[in-house]
């Protein structure tokens, strides 16, 4: 393992620069994403309800390697040209957020309901007292479940290996078939994934702590 | 001036009958006191008046809006119409003060300086201005409710609804609570519609006397006909019985 390495040191960076560029990119924007569809589910308006169930539902149950190829492949037929990263990060925080609006939507159900009330009767307007009031409650609640998406998240990004993406999982990939040694190739991936998700997972442990 | 109109107001909660044509007028600076049993429709009609709850029929009026009409702005109600409700609804993940500055700020878009003397004076008024920079949840029932009641105050309203206020309470906090609200009423310009089965404070400070059952006021009465003579519908008569012996 250390021979792979040695010999192929500067690949196996870019791929995990890769990676940790497509992971941020797809939480932060999944984060957005999720979090309006879960306010959409809680809304009283039906249509915004209707719209974020079909949008769950839809993505939630398409393997991640399908909705990928849809972009990379059936977007650029009609639509405007995309690269594998590209595809790949879209495919990939469209599926994520989907996980996320769960998530979210049951730690906002969790905050006990007197609390919109309050705010509503206090003069604020739904969107205020979802900002103020239950969004950060709901985020508290939900910080384990969000932790596991998050690291779910930058597994799943290796999604951008079968659209050449470039990132750690492609590396591999190529390194496995130049090199010959396929098993100490993928141990050293698995490293490199270990490096972005144990801190990932330590942070969020901490954040929980922090905050209960 | 009246403050809040029901005009044959009628309520459903999906097939249920809830407020059966009601009709009552509260004029500005009134204390009203609803009472009734257990699912008669207190709770239903006091949160019609801030558009908690939506009427089917009829007409309500509040602050001169009618609340049955779809483009009515709810929001514009409730800045003049508070609500205290039987479980505080304090804003579990802010301070008290911020609690009450709160809406003052982003609703009203009251001065900063202006709006921190205002809340400190109202927790000065409520007795518990050295608890200003705790959360809610450390501080006991009774004082939740009246910094609630601070809350509410905060905004200015001309009007203020409490739903049982007093009931999720421990006995020895009940009179602070309203001891508070009692203050309030002597206010002769806040109007306000109090759900309560506290008898001393509907024989101290309200106007009026509503009993309610099955979704229909059965008795509107002052005060004095209230407790000095005698309701003259039956049920309302019975269940006062009640609520005074125990
Ligand atoms: N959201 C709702 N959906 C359906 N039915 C409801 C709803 N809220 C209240 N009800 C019903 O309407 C009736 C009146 O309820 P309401 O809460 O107004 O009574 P209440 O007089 O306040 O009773 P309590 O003294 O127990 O608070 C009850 O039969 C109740 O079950
Ligand atoms: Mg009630």
């Amino acid at each position: 393992m250390i021979s792979i390495f040695a010999n192929y040191g500067p690949d196996l960076l870019l791929g995990l620069g890769r990676t940790l560029l497509c992971s941020v990119i797809a939480l932060f924007f999944s984060l957005i994403i999720g979090s309006m569809f879960a306010i959409f589910e809680t809304t009283p308006i039906k249509f915004l309800r209707v719209i974020a169930r079909i949008y769950i539902e839809v993505f939630r149950n398409i393997p991640l390697l399908v909705i990928t190829m849809f972009f990379y492949v059936v977007i650029p037929l009609t639509f405007a040209k995309v690269d594998g990263f590209t595809a790949g990060t879209i495919g990939l925080t469209l599926y994520t957020s989907a996980f996320i609006a769960e998530t979210v939507r049951s730690g906002i159900q969790s905050v006990n309901s007197g609390q919109m009330e309050g705010a509503r009767a206090n003069g604020m307007t739904f969107w205020q007292s979802m900002r103020l009031i239950i969004l950060p409650q709901a985020y508290r609640y939900v910080i384990p479940p969000l932790g596991n998406q998050f690291i779910n998240l930058v597994k799943n990004s290796s999604v951008l290996a079968f659209v050449a993406g470039f990132d750690l999982m492609y590396q591999g990939n190529v390194i496995a078939s130049n090199s010959l040694d396929t098993i100490n190739t993928y141990m050293a991936v698995g490293v490199l994934y270990l490096v972005i998700t144990m801190p990932l997972s330590y942070y969020m442990r901490h954040l929980e702590k922090k905050l209960a | 001036m009246s403050m809040i109109e029901f005009h044959n107001v009628q309520k459903y909660y999906g097939d249920y009958h809830a407020l059966r044509n009601i009709n009552l007028t509260i004029e500005a600076g009134e204390t009203v006191v609803l009472i009734g049993p257990s699912g008669s429709g207190k709770s239903t009609l006091i949160r019609t008046v801030n558009g908690l709850e939506r009427i089917q029929e009829g007409q309500l009026i509040v602050n001169g809006q009618d609340l049955a009409n779809r483009k009515t702005d709810m929001n514009r109600i409730r800045k003049n119409v508070g609500m205290v409700f039987q479980h505080f609804n304090l804003y579990a993940n802010k301070t008290i003060l911020e609690n009450i500055m709160l809406s003052p700020r982003i609703v009203l878009k009251r001065d900063e300086e202006e709006n921190k003397k205002l809340a400190m004076s109202l927790l000065d008024r409520v007795g518990l201005a050295d608890q200003a920079q705790k959360m809610p949840a450390q501080l006991s029932g009774g004082q939740q409710q009246r910094i609630a009641i601070a809350r509410s105050l905060a905004m200015r309203p001309k009007a203020l609804l409490f739903d049982e206020p007093t009931s999720a309470l421990d006995p020895e906090m009940i009179d602070d609570v309203l001891n508070v609200m009692k203050d309030i009423a002597r206010d002769s310009s806040m109007t306000m519609l109090v759900v309560t089965h506290e008898m001393g404070f509907a024989r101290e400070v309200a106007n009026r006397v509503i009993f309610m059952a099955d979704g229909q006021i059965l008795e509107d009465d002052s005060k004095e006909t209230f407790f000095d003579g005698q309701p003259s519908n039956e049920r309302a008569r019975q269940f006062l019985g009640k609520i005074i012996t125990h």
